[in-house]
This record gives structure tokens, sequence and C-alpha cells, in this order.
């Protein structure tokens, strides 16, 4: 019996081994003191430094931080009525709306809003970008929202209408309060979200503007400098945060498949 | 009249997501079918859809793009590579994920959360940055990959590239979508009845006995979950062969890619995006339908 | 003109019907009780008084007007949940306020009735606590006060004791029927608790299957049930079935099955030849070892066959010549014995021809 334990411990130690361990080391390299990502020369800050004078990067990244805000803004009140509605109504175009977006591979939604938007002239740029992110940040949200308000204790919203609030005030006074943990643990979600994207972006971004992730993406594929490493570290410690502030604002949304 | 009054709140609630949702995801999806039966532009693109050239206006719709894709062996090939990738994928996740589930499954309430959660915050980061961290790792200058390569030497063997080659595909795609298949299976396996592995000992049955007859068997929804959220993304993916594929290991999406953004060719792209739109949906639809096979 | 009219109201859900054309007339200051066994309607009927359900038939008439499309919020009606629904973000004095701010009242008064209300049931000075900080009784107390504290026409009350213990219970019941006599608004009362029913009404309506079987005061369900459910569902019954064999001014005869010919009262003038069953209720009963004859009481020997003691009382199950089982109940008030009878033991059974009501099929 004892045998057994310890053959399952020690693979699911290779298996998270095997998981944060690339990411450990993309954090170490930040501050090697080498071009190349292969022997430890020395401590160094000078990659983080480089970075907050690289014009480029700096751009991309004041470039996602609006591009979050906004796809993160919209697609929370978009989401939380979408939540709303599947909750308390019966819907049934909508959630095949919500989850398709999630369900499908990503490079057909890049691909099919890039048609649409060149189809009808908007230009590819801020804008594209962030009506992109929305769609399919509204998804994630909605479902966040809806499993805390499945585990909302219905008669609470029915005393309040017993005792004299109307529908919405019933949601403004008592719903609301009660689900907006559940309400900004989407909101930080859809940030993340947005912030990370690669592929949806990457299609409808057209020539002039760029992203974080964009930019990584070119530097990774053209030339590598630990300068990408930094902005990871930075990146993945930005996120962290937020998941972590989300987890435990509505604990169990996360695992929202 | 009680009843108007839900009506106009439901479409006043429901309202705006859904048409946000139809104006830029559905009708994007139903444009791109229609333009994989046009014909493409001069310059990239589409040509315009209703024809002024001979004088009169017609719409110019054509199955040339479909033509080429059923014509030519090279696409279904690489829809096959990309199945065969996806597949091994799944495998390798399964077995990978499946002793990690069974472990938070096993631990006590307080432990649990905590486990699920180390697993998740790995998805959360950037995808491209835990792509580049294989990048790093497989890099012909990564001190793991020396290592390993002396180890290689010692029994006699040429020094292995790691990079670009569909090794290292494989593992991006397995390392990106490991949370999915854990998540699943330990959501399963979460649930399962302690004291049927009591009876089954009871009765008899040795540790793996119990494990294959009993655990597994019963944990088949939540590996068909799992699988299903494994293989239909992993089958789009073209931004892990593009990092570490190089040449050889190029999926579906890496075509589909350049079809639109390189050689702009959107007719026969949007073709090759169909194929995998109606592959994803096959196959999600096998999946809904085996789960539902298997809750009976 | 009676406070509450229930017409012909029935609620379907698909083919079943959880309400089916019940008809009910509440007067103003009555405590009320819908009384049944689970799935009997009785909180369906009660949902759709408040307004949360709508009836697919009849009609629900408040003081005289139809509430037909009226929404809850707009119904001069409040309701005591079972789970007492508190607003958990919200601490006492704004959950028992909440009512009063809906209403639009001048903010000024609204801390002043607060405090009274809350002085009403008895919570002075627990206006800060939150629901999480309260006991089972006391979020109770709040429920009820928040329910009460904009004088509605109508209170509704929900199982409201079903979670809390038996001896918090009793208290807590005495509370009610204090406050009801106090306030005098009319209560509607729910429950699938009997002896709840008898205690604190002052008509009952004994529900089943979504029919109202009988409207009455507690002593008249209790001691006239009209019909085997009531009398099966209030409390311990003996039901004996037999079939009308004469009759002659107020008394008859009936022919009890396995038993033999019994005398009892004919309260409804039924006719001979009429079937049915005649309820006896065990207390009515007397067991003894040699019984003094009696010319008004019908009465039997027989062996006692098991007994339940239940600490008051105690209750013979005697078996009968013929095979018939008898319930009969006898208090254990004789200083240090516990046990009158034991198994085995032969005895007599009698009771007199007014303790019976027959019950026609």
């Amino acid at each position: 019996m004892n045998k057994r334990v310890v053959l399952l411990w020690s693979a699911a130690i290779l298996a998270y081994a095997f998981l944060y361990a690339p990411l450990a080391i993309v954090v170490v390299y930040s501050f090697n003191d080498s071009r190349l990502n292969a022997e430890w020369v020395g401590f160094t800050l000078s990659w983080y430094q480089k970075l907050f004078h690289n014009e480029k990067m700096l751009h991309a990244a004041w470039n996602s931080l609006l591009i979050g805000i906004t796809a993160s803004a919209v697609s929370t009140i978009l989401g939380t009525m979408a939540g709303y509605a599947m909750y308390r109504f019966r819907t049934r175009l909508l959630p095949v709306l919500i989850l398709a977006p999630i369900a499908i591979p990503e490079i057909l939604m890049g691909v099919s809003l890039l048609i649409f938007f060149v189809l009808l002239n908007i230009s590819l740029g801020m804008v594209s970008i962030v009506l992109s992110h929305i769609a399919f940040c509204i998804g994630f949200v909605a479902i966040v929202v809806r499993s805390r308000l499945a585990g909302m204790d219905e008669s609470l919203t029915e005393a309040a209408r017993d005792l004299g609030a109307t529908p919405w005030t019933a949601f403004r006074l008592v719903t609301l309060p009660l689900i907006m943990p559940g309400v900004v643990a989407g909101a930080l979600m859809a940030f993340t979200l947005s912030i990370d994207d690669f592929v949806i972006t990457f299609f409808t971004a057209g020539v002039g503007s760029t992203t974080l992730p964009l930019q990584i993406y070119t530097m990774v594929k053209i030339a590598v400098t630990p300068e990408v490493n930094a902005v990871s570290t930075l990146l993945m410690t930005l996120t962290l945060a937020l998941i972590l502030i989300a987890s435990r604002l509505a604990p169990g949304s996360l695992r929202t498949q | 009249m009680a009843a108007q009054q839900n009506r106009l709140h439901k479409w006043l609630i429901s309202g705006p997501p859904l048409a946000y949702l139809i104006v830029f995801f559905a009708i994007p999806v139903l444009i791109m079918v229609l333009a994989s039966f046009r014909n493409p532009g001069e310059f990239g693109g589409l040509a315009p859809l209703l024809n002024d050239e001979s004088g009169s206006r017609e719409i110019d719709l054509t199955t040339e793009s479909y033509g080429r894709f059923f014509g030519d062996f090279l696409y279904t090939e690489l829809f096959l590579k990309s199945l065969a990738y996806a597949g091994v994928t799944t495998l390798a996740c399964l077995l990978i994920a499946y002793p990690l589930a069974m472990l938070i499954a096993r631990s006590s309430k307080r432990h649990r959360d905590l486990l699920v959660l180390l697993v998740i915050l790995p998805f959360w980061s950037n995808f491209l940055i835990r792509v580049y961290a294989w990048m790093i790792i497989l890099g012909p200058q990564s001190v793991f990959v020396s290592a390993l390569n002396h180890i290689v030497g010692w029994f006699g063997l040429a020094p292995l590239t790691l990079l670009y080659t569909p090794f290292a595909v494989i593992i991006g795609l397995v390392y990106v979508h490991l949370p999915f298949m854990v998540l699943p299976l330990y959501a399963n396996l979460e649930k399962h009845d302690p004291a049927l592995l009591d009876a089954a000992q009871d009765l008899g049955a040795n540790a793996w006995r119990r494990f294959w007859r009993v655990t597994f068997p019963l944990s088949l929804p939540g590996v068909y979950a799992g699988a299903a959220l494994v293989f239909i993304p992993a089958l789009g993916i073209f931004a892990i062969p593009d990092i570490l594929g190089g040449t050889e290991g190029i999926m579906i999406g890496n075509v589909i890619k350049q079809q639109f953004l390189d050689t702009r060719d959107w007719p026969f792209g949007s073709v090759l995006s169909m194929v995998l739109t109606v592959l994803a949906i096959v196959l999600a639809g096998a999946a809904a339908w085996i789960a539902k096979r298997a809750r009976t | 003109m009676p406070l509450l009219e229930i017409r012909n109201v029935t609620r379907r859900f698909g083919t079943f019907a959880a309400v089916d054309q019940v008809s009910l007339n509440i007067e103003a200051g009555e405590f009320f009780t819908l009384l049944g066994p689970s799935g009997c309607g009785k909180t369906t009927l009660l949902r759709m008084i408040a307004g949360f359900d709508v009836p697919d038939g009849g009609s629900i008439v408040l003081d005289g007007k139809d509430m037909v499309g009226i929404p809850p919020e707009a119904r001069n009606v409040h309701t005591v949940f079972q789970s007492y629904a508190l607003f958990p973000h919200m601490n006492v004095e704004q959950n028992v306020a909440f009512p009063l701010k809906m209403a639009n009242v001048d903010p000024a008064r609204i801390a002043q009735r607060v405090e009274e209300t809350l002085e009403d049931v008895r919570l002075t000075g627990m206006g800060k606590r939150y629901p999480n900080e309260l006991s089972g009784g006391q979020k109770q107390r709040v429920a009820v006060a928040r329910a009460l504290i904009n004088r509605p026409k109508l209170l509704l009350l929900d199982e409201p004791l079903a979670a809390l213990d038996a001896k918090l219970k009793e208290s807590v019941q005495l509370e009610l029927i204090a406050l009801q006599k106090e306030i005098g608004i009319t209560f509607v009362y729910v429950t699938h608790d009997q002896s709840e029913a008898l205690a604190l009404s002052h008509r009952i309506a004994v529900m089943n299957q979504g029919r109202v079987e009988q409207v009455d005061e507690p002593s008249k369900i209790y001691g006239f049930p009209k019909n085997r459910f009531v009398a099966d569902f209030i409390s311990q019954c003996n039901l004996l079935d037999g079939q009308i064999k004469a009759c002659s001014g107020e008394r008859m005869t009936v022919a009890l099955s396995g038993i033999g010919d019994v005398v009892a009262i004919n309260m409804e003038g039924d006719a001979p030849g009429l079937k049915g069953a005649l309820a006896l209720r065990p207390e009515k009963v007397a067991i003894g070892r040699d019984l003094p004859a009696d010319a008004e009481a019908n009465c039997f020997t027989g062996k006692v066959h098991d007994l339940l003691y239940l600490g008051d009382v105690t209750i013979y199950i005697v078996e009968l010549a013929n095979g018939m089982r008898i319930e009969a109940l006898l208090p254990n008030s004789a200083a240090g014995r516990t046990k009158f009878f034991e198994a085995g033991d032969e005895v007599q059974i009698a009771w007199r021809h007014d303790a019976g009501h027959f019950l026609n099929d």
C-alpha cells in the first residue's frame, strides 16, 4: 500500500515539475548575464533595464493595457447580463453562442474575424482587436457569473420581491452584491485573457498595432534576447497576481470547463 | 401580464450579449463559409461578390477552392498529420495527467484546492511564454540538451537535435494542453465512492485489478471530456509548430495562417478552415454523444 | 367579507395537478393553517398567494381585489421563508428596515419603527449583528420582524419552525400565538406537523394531493375527521372497517369486520347499508383487567399483543378474539409504574357509544 502511494506521489510530483520547470527556467534566465539562454554566467538586471528603454515593447505594453481594460469592462457587463439571462430564463441560442468561441480552435475565430473586418472596411488596429477580444471574453465572464448565481440562495431574491422590491431593485440591492465577487473574478479573468491572447490578436491586429504577446512573438521568431525572458517574467507575475485574486473572490470558478 | 413582463425582461437582458455575439461571432463564421465559395481577389483577399465584367451583374461563386483541396492529397495528408499530432498529444496528456488527477482526488479537502490551483496557474500564463520556455530547453545551446547529449554520447550515439522536430511540437502541445486533461479527470475521480474500491478489495481484487476494473471504467466520462478538450483545440494550433516545429512539424493551422497572411488566397484558406470547423464539430458531437451514453 | 378568497384555484405542472380546484375563505385576524404531507400542494398554494406562481385556473382575491397579474412586490402580502432568507450582506437592522425602504417610508421614521419591531420579537440590541452571527431561533425572529414591520394584510409562513429543535419549537410556537394575537394580522401557516397545526391554529385546512380534505377548527378536525385520510393523518387513530346495520334515532348499529356489532352515534344521518370505517382515537379506548359494565359502551375482550412505551403514555395494541387489533392509550400516571400490562395479558377494552366517529366511504 505504501509503495503505491509513493509511486503515485512521485508521478504527480514529476508532473508538477513538468508544469513548472519550463516557466522557472524562463524566470531564471531573465537574470542571466549572457545573451544566450545557455550557461549561467552571473546575476544581472540589465535585461529588465533594457526592457524599459525598448520603445516598441513599451508601446506594445501600453496597447495591451488599454485593450485589456476596455475589453474587460465591456465583456464583464455583457457577460454578466448573459450569465444572468442563462440562469434566470430559458435560453436556447445564447448558451451555444457563449460556449462555441471557447470550444472551437481559436484560429477559426481569428480568421473569420479578419475576413469580417476587411469586408466591412473596418481598419485593422486597436478597434478591431478590442472588438475581437470582447467576443471571446464574454463567454468566460458569463460562465463564471452563472455558476456564482447557481450557488446563490434563490429565496433571497424572492424575499426581496416579497418585501416590495421591483425586479430591478431586487437585483441591484440583493443579487448583485451577492454575486459581485464572481463578477469581479470574471472581469479579472477577462483582462488576463485579453492581455495574453495571441492567436486572435495575430489575425486582427493588422500592420499598425502591436500588443505584448505579438511583440514577444516577433522577438521569439526573429531575434531572441533575454529581454524576452524579462518581459515574460513580468507578464507572468502580473497574471499570477490577478488570478490569485480572482481565485480568492470566486473559488471554483477558475475551473470553468 | 406577468408572463409578458417576464419575456420583456428576458429580451432586455439577453439581448445585448446575444446581439454582440451574433455580430462578432456568428456572422463572421457565416461570412467565412461564404468566402470558401468565392474567388480570390487580384491582390489577395476576396474577389468582389458581384461580378460586373460581362456587363450583367451576377454572383461570382465557385467551388474551385474546394476542388483544389480534395484534388491534392497534400492537404488531406496535412489534416491526417494534424490528427495524428493531436492524437499523440491527447494520449501523452492522459498518461501524465492521470496520476496527477488521482493524487489530487485522494488528497484531503484542504490540499485539494491548492493542488488544483497549482495545476491551473501555468495555464493562465501567456501561451507564448510557455512555448518559448521549451525553445530554451530544447534549443541547441541549452544546458539540458548538452547534458543529454553527453549521456547519449556515452552510448556511442550521435547527438540529438530536439528543437525544430515533431518531437518538440508534441512536447509543446502536451505542455500547453495538460491542464485541460487534468481538470475533467480530477472532477470525475473526485466523485468516486471509495467504498467501491473497498468492496472490490474485499472480494479479492489486487491493486492493479482494482484500478483497471473499477477506477478506470468509472473515470471514462472524465477521460472523454479531457480528450475532447485537448484534441479539438490541438488540431487548430499554429503557434507551437510555428515556433518549435521548423519545416518538418507543420500542422494545418500553419497552412491556414499562411493562406490568410502570406499567400493571401482567402477562399482557399476559408476552405481549409471550413474543413477544420466541420472536423471540430463532428468530434465535439461525438464526444458529447459518447459522454451521454456513458452516463446511462 | 373574508380577507382572502381562494376560488377554484388550480396549478398544473404538465399533467400533474399540484393544486386541484381548491377553494378557501380566510377571515381577517385568523391563524389559518394549511396542513398536509409533502407534495400535497400546500407550499404551491402559498406561493400563489404570495405571487411567485400564477394559477392555471381560478382566482385569488385579497380584500376584494383580484390578484391576477399583480407581481409579488405589489401585493401587501409578506412571507416568512423556510430558510429565513435573511440578506447575508445586511445586518439585522437593515434586513428589518428593507420593506420600509421599499415602501419609501420617511428615513427618519424608519429607525424608530425598526427598534419597535425588534422589541416586539424580543431582539432588542441585536440590530448591528449580521445573520451569520445569529442562532436559528434569532434568525427566525428577524425573518418574522422583517415580514411584519409594515403591517401587511397577510403574513405567509412556510414551515418556519422546521429547522428548530423540539424544545425551541415549543417556546417559539407560544410566542407566535401571542404575537399574532397582539398584532392581529392574518396568518396563513404551512406545515406538515399535525401537532403544530393543532396547537397554533384557529382553523386548519387539511390538504392531500392538491385537494382540500377538510377545513375546520382543530378540535373538530381531531374529533370529527371527515374521511380516512384526515383521521389517519391527524395523530393516532383506529380505523375499523364496517357497515351500518341498522339505525334508530340517534344511534346506529355498525357491523365491524372482524370484531362484531357495535353501537355508535349517527352524526350525519347515515342510512343502513353504508360502508365505511369507525374512527376511534386510542385515548378514548378504556383498557383494564376487569372493566365495570357500562350500558353506554361497547366492550370486548382480548389479549395484549404489543405495547409502545412513550414516556408519558403507553399505547397498547390489543388483539381481539377474531384477530383484529385495536390501539388503546393509557397515561402512565401511577407513580412508580411504567406499565400496567405486559404482552400476553388478558384484558378488556371498551369505548363509549359516542367515542367513535363513523366515516362513510
